[in-house]
């Protein structure tokens, strides 16, 4: 039992604890960071985007809006067939993805809503913002009996305020001749998360309604008087879904793909219109875009536009030191902007109108890596 | 001497590893309060009592997550402290040797089941369940009856405080169950004999022998119910409503909890205030486990000894 | 209900007391009936809702597009083990070297302070875990979401229930043993390794396996950690997919082939930690759990 042979053992097992602490200390020392630039070649095998590009990154990490979620899922599909890059976007909401970019805890971000000046100076440096598609952000409800819904801003926000507290109250009954809606209470579903669809909703209940711009006010993470709190478009959508007699704002998509009812707007020029992609497109006619494209397109003054569209954003630093990743990133980019775009119709966003995508084009161009810009110019 | 030496390297090389154990406490606890010590200067003792939650004009106070973990808290001591205290008699008085022994190991796999799937059964069941039978029934019943009438008004929308306490009762059941048995074995059988020895019934046997002298330790085991309450994130989060409405005294109404607070919140709090005002409410779910916990176990030692059978 | 009333020959009492024994008899049993019915109605849901979901496609296939039916949780499955795995080589020697301190060892204070220590974190919730090592790793030491953060969380959770367990199973090692064991003059050290330890081998596994089910499921520390990856990933510096990540994610979700998929991802855990448990049973019956 106790002889010279067990000294074997007991070394064995002791190196093993060792061996262990050792390759784990060795696997956080050994950081995947530095990476060589390669010569900023033509990059031809690299740009335009057609298919896999040797200098690039393989992985990248981002996070963000849930808002566009369906459409980017089926990007990082799409695009790791076509180039073998792996894009792990997790949807967790465009408050999560302007911190996780803010601390660099991602390579690029998503968020619905433009980032404040007071968000933008606590990065380290310089984020651009990246227009990819646009979307209608839609008050989608859950009644029994009720197929068609018109709301104006005035009953919206009495909704949202608390204000309009039965499906049958006489406010309803005005713009819905002939609809007869059920006496139960409203349960407004918002969410619970820092959110750019809030900020879009918000917005432009802000604009539309001072009650509710001085009670609640805009922003990505408001307090609302009243409701139930979802986390993501997905789980406001599984909230209205799963409770009756509930309203709720989400994505076209979210809403289509359950089949819940979508409600009609009246907008800025006194016409109810239905949310399609045709009335988010007219929303961003003849607006006046700033530099840094950082722009909100609520309440649409156009005829037919849907008062509640907007844009959701890329965010990504300009300058990233890591060049395999920039040239990942800025080809990601580049893909989504412009072969991405085929894909938006069908899954309930629009595309990018020619002059923004332009603007788009000029920003990913803008992507440097140590100084040099990582797309060849065009 | 080699031996000498292989001692010395052994015991260095144990103490070395072992010592981890109190440093990651001590790190732990010194990173969170060093993270949550703006929030905790900037506000002080307020914000365990002002409910105003507003990351837009920096204003924090926790006061309606602090009362969502009280109210859920409650409701699952209440619901869960009786029947299983109730079972813990049973499997130690009444049942069979066999027979106990079986049914306290399926009571423990309960304590297996991981928090996220008591969530998912708790939205996909339990929140249709109280939506459409149980929370119209209470109101039509219990919310007519002037007190406490005011705990079952209001609309019902399925996830509120009442789900959330509900089914933490269900998850704090076999912690009370195990922990309450090995109080109540532990009493000495001379009590119960005496007892039986004047005549008195089974149950007269249980109430005046054995429960007067295994009362502190079941307390205990319900301190230790509370505090795994205190921290339960994931199955609560998913069945609580989510939604930071001011107090009021209806169990129908959606809530949250300290830590669904920070679940829901953590990810997407930037801003420095706004993120150490969601770390001090880890840091005060933190001071909370941290007394909780002795002050349970304090109770149960001086009843059964060192709680076993609970390394869940 | 006092010894007078238990020794009062009125037959009035002695039959309300026969009804008190019975009607609480009634309700113990009712509250044990429950106790475990609540088990089996659980462990009913998961069968029904979560076998039809189990296919070859859920165990091999990535997750499709949002809205898209098919696809698997693949990535999810591979990344619950590869972060338990890793998890389990930090835990278990620093749990296992924790319990040998303060039974074998035992200098006095610094026992003590390591044994309570090891109980508070037990204690701790486990979304506190979760900030701590985010602060430590993700925005500080390694600057991003990885597997490895994921990790050193679960390890943090696994820690005081390896020492825990270990410690009383070691306990249960006669001291007779260990004084054999000296008096034929091996040093210390050999002791614990060669005769201790594997004397306790059956529930030092119990305590392992034990750690290594609750980590498996735990989802708080993993959503600040490992964030989660739509791909496969074997890269501990990476953002990595887990099952109780996948649950939660398809539990708040509105799409039903999700749903499904929640309850067949929850059936996977329940059943291997099952399992585990179950083997445990039968293997080491004599150790405390």
């Amino acid at each position: 039992m106790l002889d010279a042979g067990m000294l074997g053992e007991e070394k064995k097992m002791k190196f093993r604890l060792a061996a262990s602490a050792l390759a784990i200390a060795t696997l956080i020392a050994a950081c995947g960071g530095a990476s060589t630039p390669s010569p900023s070649s033509s990059a031809n095998p690299c740009f335009p985007v057609k298919g896999q590009c040797p200098e690039e990154a393989q992985q990248l990490t981002a996070s963000g809006a849930t808002f566009p979620a369906v459409i980017y899922t089926k990007w990082v599909d799409e695009y790791y067939k076509a180039t073998g890059v792996q894009v792990n976007y997790q949807a967790i909401g465009s408050g999560g993805g302007i911190k996780a970019i803010t601390e660099k805890t991602v390579d690029f971000a998503g968020s619905d809503a433009p980032m404040t000046d007071a968000q933008l100076a606590a990065a380290s440096s310089s984020i651009l913002h990246i227009p990819t598609v646009m979307g209608a952000v839609v008050p989608t409800f859950n009644v029994p009996g009720v197929t068609k819904l018109n709301l104006t801003p005035e009953t919206l926000a009495g909704i949202y305020l608390g204000a309009i507290k039965t499906w049958n109250d006489p406010k309803l009954a005005a713009d819905n001749p002939g609809v007869s809606f059920p006496s139960t209470n409203i349960t407004p579903v918002f969410r619970s998360d820092s959110s750019g669809t809030t900020f879009a909703f918000t917005d432009y209940l802000a604009k539309v309604s001072p009650e509710f711009k001085s009670k609640v006010g805009a922003g990505t993470a408001v307090t609302f008087p009243t409701g139930l709190g979802g986390k993501g478009n997905d789980g406001v959508a599984g909230a209205v879904k799963s409770t009756p007699n509930s309203i709720g704002y989400v994505e076209l998509i979210y809403a289509l793909q359950q089949k819940l009812g979508t409600a009609s707007l009246k907008n800025a020029s006194g016409k109810f219109v239905d949310p399609t992609l045709d009335a988010v497109s007219k929303a961003a006619v003849g607006v006046t875009y700033p530099d840094d494209l950082r722009v909100s397109i609520t309440n649409s003054p156009n005829a037919e536009a849907w008062p509640i569209s907007t844009f959701t954003f890329l965010l990504t630093y300009k300058d990233i030191s890591d060049h395999a990743k920039a040239l990942a990133m800025a080809r990601y980019f580049w893909w989504g902007t412009h072969d991405g775009q085929n894909f938006a119709k069908d899954l309930g966003y629009a595309p990018l109108p020619a002059d923004v995508l332009t603007k788009a084009e000029a920003k990913i161009h803008a992507i440097t890596s140590g100084g040099t810009p990582v797309l060849p110019a065009k | 001497m080699r031996s000498g030496r292989g001692d010395r390297l052994f015991a260095g090389g144990v103490t070395g590893l072992a010592l981890i154990v109190p440093l990651t406490l001590a790190g732990i606890t010194l990173l969170m309060v060093e993270a949550a010590w703006p929030s905790i200067t900037t506000y002080g003792l307020g914000f365990l009592t002002s409910s105003t939650w507003d990351p837009v004009k920096e204003i924090f106070g926790a006061a309606a997550y602090l009362y969502g973990t009280l109210v859920t808290t409650a409701v699952a001591v209440v619901i869960a402290a009786p029947v299983a205290v109730g079972a813990a008699i049973f499997l130690v008085e009444y049942a069979p040797q066999r027979v106990a022994g079986t049914l306290s190991f399926l009571i423990e796999v309960l304590a297996y089941i991981p928090s996220i799937v008591y969530g998912l059964w708790g939205l996909f069941v339990l929140v249709p369940l109280f939506r459409e039978n149980v929370e119209p029934f209470l109101q039509s019943t219990l919310g007519v009856l002037p007190l406490i009438g005011g705990l079952f008004s209001g609309p019902i929308g399925g996830r509120d405080l009442l789900v959330g306490g509900v089914i933490l009762a269900i998850m704090i059941l076999p912690l009370l169950v195990a922990v309450s048995r090995e109080v109540i074995a532990a009493v000495p059988t001379a009590q119960r004999e005496g007892m039986l020895g004047i005549g008195a019934t089974k149950w007269e046997m249980v109430r005046g022998a054995v429960l007067p002298y295994a009362r502190i330790g079941i307390v205990g085991a319900i301190v230790l119910g509370v505090a795994r309450a205190f921290g339960e994130t994931m199955a609560v989060t998913l069945v609580v409503g989510n939604s930071s409405t001011a107090i009021t005294s209806s169990l129908f109404v959606p809530g949250y909890t300290m830590a669904s607070a920070i679940a829901n919140q953590f990810v997407e709090a930037s801003g420095q205030l706004y993120f150490s005002a969601i770390v001090e409410i880890a840091v005060l779910l933190l001071l909370v486990a941290l007394i909780v916990n002795t002050l349970a176990r304090l109770l149960i030692r001086r009843v059964a000894g060192t709680p076993q059978g609970f390394a869940i | 209900m006092s010894a007078a009333a238990i020794a009062s020959p009125s037959w009035r009492v002695r039959r309300r007391r026969r009804v008190a024994d019975t009607v609480m008899a009634v309700l113990l049993t009712a509250a044990t009936a429950i106790s475990v019915g609540l088990l089996l109605l659980i462990l009913g849901y998961l069968i029904v809702n979560g076998l039809p979901a189990l296919n070859l496609a859920f165990f091999t296939e990535r997750p499709k597009p949002f809205g898209v039916e098919g696809g698997g949780v693949g990535p999810a499955i591979v990344g619950t083990l590869i972060v338990s795995a890793v998890a389990g080589v930090i835990a278990i020697p620093i749990g296992i070297a924790a319990a040998i301190f303060v039974t074998e060892l035992r200098p006095g204070r610094w026992a003590a302070i390591v044994r309570f220590a090891a109980e508070l974190i037990a204690g701790l919730p486990s979304i506190a875990v979760g900030v701590f090592v985010w602060s430590f790793l993700v925005r500080g030491l390694l600057g991003k979401y990885s597997a490895i953060a994921g990790a050193v969380a679960l390890a943090v959770i696994m820690i005081p229930i390896v020492a825990r367990t270990t410690e009383e199973v070691l306990r249960l090692v006669p001291g007779s043993l260990r004084e054999a064991a000296l008096a034929l003059g091996a040093p210390r050290w050999r002791v614990v390794m060669r005769v201790v330890l594997p004397t306790a081998r059956a529930g030092v596994a119990t305590a392992a396996v034990l750690a290594l089910a609750r980590a498996a499921g735990e989802t708080a520390p993993l959503l600040l950690t490992a964030l989660g990856n739509l791909f496969f990933s074997t890269d501990l510096l990476r953002p990595i997919a887990a099952l109780p990540l996948q649950i939660y994610q398809y539990a708040a979700s509105p799409y039903d082939d999700w749903h499904a998929k929640a309850w067949g991802a929850s059936l996977i855990l329940v059943a291997v930690i099952a399992l585990a448990s179950f083997a445990l049973r039968a293997f080491a019956p004599r150790v405390p759990r």
